[in-house]
């Protein structure tokens, strides 16, 4: 299984999780896991999610992403697990 | 599933602490496309770089993508083109113009390797490629030169050092108009390393094999927003700087290791340099500010430099499986936005920043000088600091910029990566003449005998 992180951070509204899961549904990708919390009025999302089912290139799917972030106002980063395993793990 | 707080932990280091892979550079062997036509070598040196490096930057930037991690730099090093000249002949600027236009094709921002190696003396080709570098720079954009004029092994070649003063001082008159950008793409070396993926010393050396993905790792302020949350002793802070150079390494390794898979390149090694830029929030002087300096060339800059480099280095060196280049602390004064400051306010001066490069990698490197520092005054500079790398077994180097036509007070902007300086003093009250003039060779020291 190949696995994707992606981060949402930015000031609380509601929708942002719908919108999130929307375009990881739109692009056939499955979500593992999912944590969130609110700090102060800070939301700060993580989704751990399986990309082997992608319908669209995998650089598609984190512009779709990145353009989702920039109109909301949000930080939206999608990164390869590995890149937290390498740096975390001995 | 990962831990979310070293999922936080990553993504602040990349979005607030400039956290990136500095510069992925693919070495790239010539030595088999010298002819004794020079235009047939430039062809062929044309052809091979572009088929090998053809895919460099696209796939830099998927890796980029895929991870999420900043590559700010593909680069491309080559063997020294002096090589290329001895079989050739003919005007080594030709050999320039073909780097940058098979630069400008493959995308890479800045090719290394318009170079010579001359430690114990000159042999065919290195006088000819010498003596074209200030013409070499001007007429190119992205090509970088660079010369090893000494080493542990072999002394130092005087005669190349007092050329080197005349070079240095020719490339900033012929590029007066632009800022004298030409002396900042040339660096001269004492035991300059083959591997190194940094610029704009980076050349691929003759026991590299023949295509080679290096990567440098850079973070400065990651390392220090760690130490802002450090009230320790220096014990901890050595303990801080250590883990956070790992994870930095990691990364790096990680990103070597994928580039070398999907170009089919073997991956060479991780450069464990940090590397400043002129960005805020991206400075070794901060660093060592955040150790407790007030600003960075006071007393005890050296001691917290010294700690720095050796943390580092020791937090570098488990995270992966090969290490090499320059690997230590920079200390480039217009690259880095403290040294900048400090230099201005007069708290930063030569004298140093020559003590500083005892203990960290490179040497006096992106140092404005006065306009009118003649030809054997800077001829002095590198002899002194190519001293200290003999002495010690270590790389140092020299890039310094005649501001021509400019003194102290005034400035030099490079734009880019390169930065802004200062004109800093430089002593010109006495003459080292006589000395640079003897010329020959100082004999390699007593610690070159290991055998």
């Amino acid at each position: 299984m190949k696995k994707t992180v992606i981060t949402v951070i930015g000031k609380d509204r509601c929708g942002y999780i719908a919108s999130a899961s929307a375009i990881c549904a739109q692009s056939n990708v499955n979500i593992v896991d999912i944590t969130q919390s609110v700090l102060e009025d800070m939301f700060v999302m993580v989704m751990l999610a399986d990309i082997s089912g992608l319908n669209c290139t995998f650089g598609e799917f984190s512009d779709k992403m990145r353009a989702f972030g920039e109109k909301e106002g949000l930080d939206v980063r999608v990164m390869h697990e590995d890149i937290f395993n390498a740096m975390h793990r001995i | 599933m990962i831990n979310l707080n070293d999922i936080m932990e990553t993504v602040t280091m990349i979005s607030h602490e400039n956290l990136d892979i500095r510069t992925i550079t693919m070495g790239i062997s010539l030595l088999d496309c010298a002819d004794s036509d020079i235009d047939k070598s430039c062809e062929k040196i044309y052809k091979k770089i572009t088929e090998k490096a053809g895919k460099l930057v696209s796939v830099g930037e998927e890796i980029e993508r895929e991870y999420g991690i900043p590559i700010i730099n593909k680069r491309i090093s080559v063997t020294p083109i002096a090589m290329l000249v001895a079989v050739s002949g003919g005007d080594p600027v030709k050999y320039a113009k073909t780097l940058q236009r098979a630069a400008e094709s493959t995308g890479v921002n800045f090719i290394g390797g318009f170079s010579a190696l001359v430690h114990k003396g000159f042999s065919a080709g290195d006088k000819a490629l010498i003596e074209a570098i200030p013409e070499a720079l001007s007429a190119t954009e992205n090509v970088c030169a660079s010369v090893n004029i000494g080493s542990t092994k072999s002394g130092i070649n005087m005669d190349a050092v007092r050329l080197l003063g005349e070079v240095v001082r020719r490339a900033a008159e012929i590029t007066e108009d632009r800022d004298c950008i030409g002396p900042a793409k040339l660096v001269v070396f004492c035991n300059a390393p083959e591997d190194n993926p940094f610029m704009a010393g980076a050349f691929h050396g003759v026991g590299e094999p023949d295509c080679v993905i290096n990567v440098g790792v850079s973070g400065p302020g990651v390392v220090a927003s760690a130490l802002k949350k450090c009230d320790g002793d220096l014990g901890e802070v050595a303990e801080v700087i250590k883990r956070t150079a790992f994870k930095i390494t990691r990364m790096g390794q990680l990103v070597g290791t994928e580039a070398s898979r999907r170009l089919g390149v073997p991956f060479g090694i991780v450069d464990l340099s940090l590397a400043p830029t002129p960005a805020v929030g991206d400075s070794v002087a901060h660093i060592l500010e955040e150790m407790g300096l007030d600003v960075c060339g006071t007393h005890g800059t050296t001691a917290a430099l010294a700690l720095l480099n050796d943390a580092v280095k020791k937090g570098g060196v488990m995270a992966s499986s090969s290490v090499g280049g320059l690997s230590g602390a920079f200390i480039p004064v217009s690259e880095d936005a403290g040294m900048i400051a400090a230099a201005r306010s007069g708290d930063l001066k030569i004298e140093k920043l020559e003590a500083m490069t005892a203990v960290c990698s490179v040497g006096l490197d992106m140092i404005v000088i006065p306009g009118d520092t003649p030809a054997e005054v800077i001829s002095a500079i590198i002899a002194d600091e190519a001293a200290i790398g003999m002495v010690n077994s270590k790389t140092t180097a020299v890039r310094v910029i005649p501001a021509i036509g400019k003194s102290e007070g005034e400035e030099l902007s490079f734009g880019g990566l390169l930065g802004e300086g200062p004109v800093m003093p430089v002593n010109l009250k006495s003459s080292p003449k006589r000395f640079i003039e003897r010329g020959g060779r100082i004999p390699a020291p007593l610690q070159s005998l290991k055998n």
